[in-house]
């Protein structure tokens, strides 16, 4: 029997996949090439060096990563106490509380901190650090709210009732049952801040003052300078970062399951 | 209802409880005891509030009104936590980010005891200066916890199965590791809310019995909910049978079998010929067309009552043979595995027989019943009443709909009267839009040659309507009563109280 074979499926992801090399896998190569080539054109680790050596470089980097951090921890304090009693009767039944505080994300961000940038100026507070990073949190709270809201509210209730039945108070059925299982909700939210966060440049640029240099920042006006070597390697070593906070995010949330496993005493018959 | 007998030791008392959800009544003042190492069930059909009582029992929900008693101590507002009652869960409700192990061992690690203080370097009690032990309040350490919760696992059949994750676990492993997990805190009462509805047959069967054992085994008090009326006979020392909100008969398994206390727990436990009959004298009724004796007595001459035959008692024998009281048709067998079960038409009821003998469809046969076989109970009450106002020319005001009544008396608009209309003469509706008001179908019960159904009313109240058509529970229908059925009487101020009596008690038989 003769039969003519039909195109594959992967066809259809061509498009898909021209795109990909186009606004993806192109640049990151154009960024490699950059990063590892000296100013006479050759093959050189000076611009990493100078990364690392130059205090200006590294320092913009650590206080970015503390800047990203600190916002992501406010977001999360934030955030939780909003997503539990969102996700709690009897709001959980009105949807539209929830939408509330999601309306702003599909607003453009820049406006966002032009109206936020107007409202804090109304109320005295000028460009500063603080400025920036109440910026942060502002703009990426919804980020952090909806995952952890959507863990919640898909909780069943029995879990909380059997651990009061088993004899948990409310902070004990907190603590011991709803807060462990609503972890993933919280690696998502923590992941979808602290990324954007971290390589936030718009936001801190225009809350922030001169004592806001943040890595973003940092690479703009390298390569403004035209520094595209340098620039290019405090961007790949971004990009390595936010690779590995991503990386560990997952670990963490997969670890979960297996060290329930870790005591030795929870192993069944085998303790006494 | 039965007398509850207040002489026993009871562990549970539930006193004139009510539970009021959204204005809807789920659970209506209901009064009952349990024995202490009792195994007793709630029976009855989804939604009828057994669940809702049990919750209010294991402190998940408060009563509206009414008290909860646990050994003579009012436990009506003690949250869950501080009552040494344990739930195990419809859903099971294992937490899944904890091992088979932590999640028997949950209660213990929040659970302190007292102890003798030890000296920690000697182990010797610490005395005080009267030279009495010193008592303290501790948690259990990890050994002792470890040797409960393997000791409760072995219990259960799952030695081995601490380190496991459950979402690992079978249902019937799930269930079982639910069961270790409230019975290792050594509760005073353990509430099971239908926990075999997710296993399979074999499995609910074994489970049955294991569980009957496991109550024989530790004495614990166990209040078990269902809608499965076998396993509810299988299991329990006590039924308690639920229907809307309110306990139909409390008994034996036996006893709820062989003496339903009304047409309702006739028709939900067990397969039931329920037919209507009438009282001719003590011992001696008329169903069918024809007399048969019974063991009833103290019934009212020529009163209209409802009978119950189960399909086991009633004998079947050849046409001619002169051995039954009635004669009958067979209409269809089916072979059930040990016995026949027969359609028989005789008269014009169409009765379930079950026998070992099987009659072929067509052949004329005589039925039998013999007096232990016939259960007779006061029918309910016939006809709905209210009290309620006229609202306007030769109207008056039917759970909130106007229906126009032959007004010879006058009444006048804004006049309080009573209202009757027998169960007969109430019309339903297929197009709700047909009916003066609408209804939801509520449960139905076959009386021979009609269905009494009832019916929820759109103001929260039930009607009961007799009607030759079969209606499908939950439809919507229209509700048509012709103006000549209606009968409307002036509302007499003086007889209230009477009224309100005769109103409670016709309550009371519709609600039996």
């Amino acid at each position: 029997m003769l039969k003519r074979k039909a195109p594959a499926k992967g066809i259809f992801a061509l498009p898909y996949a021209v795109i990909c090399v186009i606004f993806v896998v192109f640049p990151l190569i154009l960024l490699l090439i950059y990063a590892f080539r000296g100013e006479n054109g050759g093959f050189t680790f000076g611009n990493f060096a100078e990364v690392f050596t130059n205090s200006s470089n590294y320092m913009a980097l650590l206080k970015t990563v503390g800047t990203a951090l600190l916002a992501t921890g406010i977001c999360l304090l934030i955030a939780y106490p909003l997503a539990y009693i969102l996700a709690a009767a009897p709001f959980n039944k009105i949807a539209i509380l929830a939408l509330l505080f999601v309306v702003p994300m599909w607003m453009n961000f820049i406006l966002r901190i032009f109206a936020l940038q107007s409202l804090l100026s109304m109320l005295g507070i000028e460009k500063s650090y603080g400025a920036a990073v109440i910026g942060l949190v502002y703009d990426f709270l919804p980020f952090m709210l909806l995952p952890i809201y959507t863990a919640l509210v898909n909780l069943d209730t029995s879990y909380a009732e059997a651990a009061g039945d088993l004899g948990a108070n409310a902070v004990g059925t907190f603590l011991r049952t709803t807060l462990p299982m609503s972890v993933p909700g919280i690696i998502s939210g923590v992941m979808m801040v602290f990324m954007p966060c971290f390589s936030a440049y718009a936001i801190t640029d225009m809350m922030g003052d001169s004592n806001t240099a943040v890595i973003g920042g940092k690479i703009d006006y390298l390569i403004s300078q035209n520094q595209w070597g340098v620039g290019s390697a405090l961007a790949f070593v971004l990009l390595v970062l936010v690779i590995a906070v991503m990386v560990v995010g997952n670990l963490v949330a997969s670890s979960r399951n297996a060290k329930a496993n870790a005591s030795a005493l929870t192993r069944g018959g085998s303790a006494v | 209802m039965e007398e509850v007998s207040t002489k026993f030791d009871k562990i549970i008392e539930v006193r004139n409880v009510t539970k009021v959800f959204d204005d809807v009544t789920v659970v209506d003042n209901i009064t009952l005891s349990v024995k202490r190492g009792d195994f007793v069930t709630l029976l009855g059909p989804s939604g009828c509030g057994k669940t809702t009582l049990l919750r209010m029992i294991a402190g998940f929900t408060t009563p509206t009104s009414g008290q909860i008693f646990l050994d003579g101590k009012d436990i009506t507002d003690l949250p869950p936590h501080k009552r040494p009652i344990n739930t195990v869960f419809q859903k099971y409700a294992l937490f899944p980010h904890l091992n088979v192990f932590k999640n028997i061992a949950f209660g213990l690690k929040l659970k302190r005891i007292e102890d003798i203080k030890r000296n920690k370097k000697t182990g010797e009690p610490v005395l005080d200066q009267t030279g009495a032990p010193v008592i303290v309040r501790r948690k259990f350490t990890k050994e002792e916890i470890s040797e409960k919760v393997n000791r409760v696992l072995k219990l259960v059949g799952l030695e081995g199965y601490g380190h496991r994750d459950t979402t690992s676990l079978s249902g019937g492993q799930q269930q079982r590791v639910a069961i270790a997990r409230a019975l290792v805190l050594e509760p005073k009462v353990l509430l099971l809310d239908e926990p075999l509805g997710a296993l399979d047959l074999k499995m609910r069967k074994e489970m049955q019995f294991e569980l009957k054992k496991m109550h024989d085994e530790l004495g614990i008090t166990f209040i078990y909910v269902t809608h499965d009326q076998e396993e509810a006979l299988t299991m329990s020392d006590k039924v308690v049978v639920v229907s809307d909100g309110v306990i139909q008969q409390v008994g034996t398994p036996k006893k709820v079998y062989d003496e339903p206390a009304n047409a309702f727990v006739a028709n939900f436990i067990g397969e039931s010929n329920i037919l209507s009959g009438e009282m001719k004298e003590d011992y001696k009724v008329r169903f069918c067309g024809a007399d048969f004796a019974c063991e009833d007595k103290g019934f009212g001459k020529n009163e209209r009552v409802d009978i119950v035959v189960r399909p086991e008692d009633i004998g079947v024998f050849r046409a001619g043979s002169g051995k039954g009281q009635l004669k009958g048709t067979v209409l269809g067998v089916v072979f059930k595995g040990t016995y026949y079960e027969m359609n028989i038409a005789a008269g014009d009821y169409e009765f379930t027989v079950q026998n070992t003998d099987s009659f072929a469809v067509g052949s004329s046969v005589e039925l039998r019943i013999k007096p232990d076989g016939i259960h007779i109970m006061k029918k309910m009450r016939t006809v709905n009443e209210t009290v309620t106002t006229v609202d306007g020319e030769n109207t008056v005001d039917f759970h909130g709909g106007s229906f126009a009544f032959e007004n010879p008396e006058h009444l006048e608009k804004g006049e309080r009267v009573k209202l009757s209309v027998a169960f007969d003469k109430i019309e339903l509706t297929d197009d709700e839009r047909d009916g003066v008001i609408g209804g939801n179908i509520g449960p139905s019960v076959y009386k021979g040659t009609y269905y009494q159904v009832q019916v929820y009313t759109d103001d929260d109240d039930d009607i009961y309507v007799d009607t030759v058509y079969e209606w499908d529970m939950d439809d919507r229908v229209g509700i048509v009563i012709k103006p000549q059925d209606i009968r409307v009487e002036k509302y007499v101020e003086a007889d209230e109280e009477k009224e309100e009596n005769a109103a409670a008690d016709g309550e009371e038989k519709s609600d039996a």
